[in-house]
């Protein structure tokens, strides 16, 4: 799961998005958010079945404003899927499993 | 989740995980009815596990927190407090129930599962506006969770539509992030108790537009404004908002059971002897059924009486063994 797991920042996001060669799940997220303390651990369960499909990556909206800002994100959790550096998808809002996996199924 | 289509019969199926869901599960946990609790899905909005204060912040008024207790914090402990005693979740919502004998069944897809009790704890979700845009703009300005999304109008013009207390707790957390937060109310004089009103109207980022209700909201990409309609007067006039957070009142979750449990003219389920419903076997705690005070304590409570209500139906019926060794052709 950990190893799975990639923590990204202001600094190193371009570089991790550019270098992925899995399809990057980004979840845009913060401390002070319940619903995404609550799909955290979905996410992580998804991403451990589906290791060598995608890869997941967690970007603290309070550690990197300027991301969050790029993006446009608004509301919190915001899930972005990248593939060859490009956003490809954008899932606002927690779900659950089901729904997720039907959201991601284009990746998996 | 892993999922069968075999069931056993549970002595007790609770629907619903707030504060009256939780609270019937440590009940009839304690009484050794190893409760089953459909905790619900995932979501951004109050229909989720722990239900609506998993959206608060800041709850004051929950006795034994002198300081107050965050709502998520607070709905975890109930959920491990029920856990501890035997209490089990799936985390999912339930599809379609049937009440029309006993045992009653619940599906979550395929799934069936089948609880001499039922305690319904299924709550109340936030009403939204319905107007055009609305949801398409959920997530680009207009949003659902106010503590999930506070932080990204960070000196923003944004606005609040209602008068009770939802509606000015959110106010006055959303100042500590925009720049100038309306307050749209539709009326002249607010519900919201007296401690909220003082503190809104002390509050300098606070703005109300009174007898006032938005009519149409703006925005391609991201919600840029909104048209409010003076109810009174008739005048309309467009307010440069960014964000737009709706707390105009609550509509209990009750479609499950159309047909099957009754319900007063505004779909709260109707309760009598307590929190005893119109088909045996089957009882209501909190928002679900309460039209009136809708409190995270009044929720509990209502909660512990459905426990009770369970236990004591339960006892009342043949002895578990008998029914576990009926052979299951229902």
């Amino acid at each position: 799961m950990a190893g799975n797991l990639l923590e990204l920042t202001n600094e190193t996001f371009d570089e991790e998005v550019g270098a992925s060669e899995l399809p990057l799940v980004v979840d845009f997220w913060a401390e002070w958010c319940g619903p995404c303390r609550m799909v955290a651990p979905v996410l992580e369960q998804i991403a451990t079945e589906n290791a060598g499909k995608i890869r997941l990556a967690k970007l603290n909206v309070d550690d990197a404003p300027a991301v969050a800002q790029r993006f446009n994100i608004m509301s919190i959790p915001t899930l972005m899927v990248f593939k060859d550096g490009e956003m490809k998808k954008r899932i606002v809002g927690a779900k659950g499993k089901g729904q997720l996996l039907e959201d991601l199924a284009e990746f998996l | 989740m892993t999922e069968t289509s075999v069931t056993e019969i549970r002595d007790v199926i609770i629907i619903g995980s707030g504060p009256a869901g939780l609270t019937a599960a440590i009940y009839t946990a304690r009484a050794n009815l190893r409760p089953l609790v459909f905790e619900g899905a995932l979501s951004s909005t109050g229909d989720q596990p722990g239900g609506q204060l998993m959206l608060t912040t800041e709850v004051e008024n929950y006795p034994g927190f002198v300081d107050g207790i965050q709502g998520p914090e607070l709905m975890g402990a109930m959920r491990a407090q029920a856990a501890r005693f035997g209490a089990e979740f799936v985390t999912d919502k339930i599809d379609r129930v049937d009440f029309s004998s006993r045992p009653g069944r619940v599906w979550v897809g395929d799934a069936e599962y089948q609880g001499r009790a039922v305690i319904v704890a299924t709550g109340a979700r936030a009403k939204m506006l319905g107007l055009d845009n609305e949801l398409r703009l959920i997530g680009h300005g207009v949003s659902t969770c106010a503590t999930c999304d506070g932080f990204f109008f960070r000196g923003h013009t944004i606005a609040v539509v209602g008068g009770g207390d939802s509606a000015l707790e959110e106010a006055n957390f959303l100042t500590k992030f925009a720049e100038k937060v309306y307050v749209v109310h539709r009326r002249d004089s607010l519900r919201a108790s007296k401690i909220m009103q003082e503190r809104a109207f002390k509050n300098e980022k606070i703005e109300f537009i009174w007898d006032s209700v938005p009519v149409e909201l703006q925005g391609d990409d991201r919600l840029s404004g909104a048209t409010v309609k003076n109810i009174k007067t008739g005048d309309l006039s467009k307010l440069d908002i960014t964000g737009l957070f709706v707390a105009i009142g609550h509509h209990p979750n009750t479609n499950l059971f159309v047909g099957q449990l009754a319900m007063d003219d505004a779909s709260y389920l109707l309760t009598h002897r307590g929190t005893h419903l119109n088909v045996e076997g089957v009882f209501a705690a909190g928002d679900v059924q309460d039209r009136t005070y809708r409190q995270a304590i009044t929720a509990a409570g209502s909660g512990c009486m459905a426990a009770i209500d369970a236990e004591r139906w339960l006892e009342g019926q043949p002895h578990q063994s008998d029914i576990n060794e009926t052979p299951t052709d229902w």
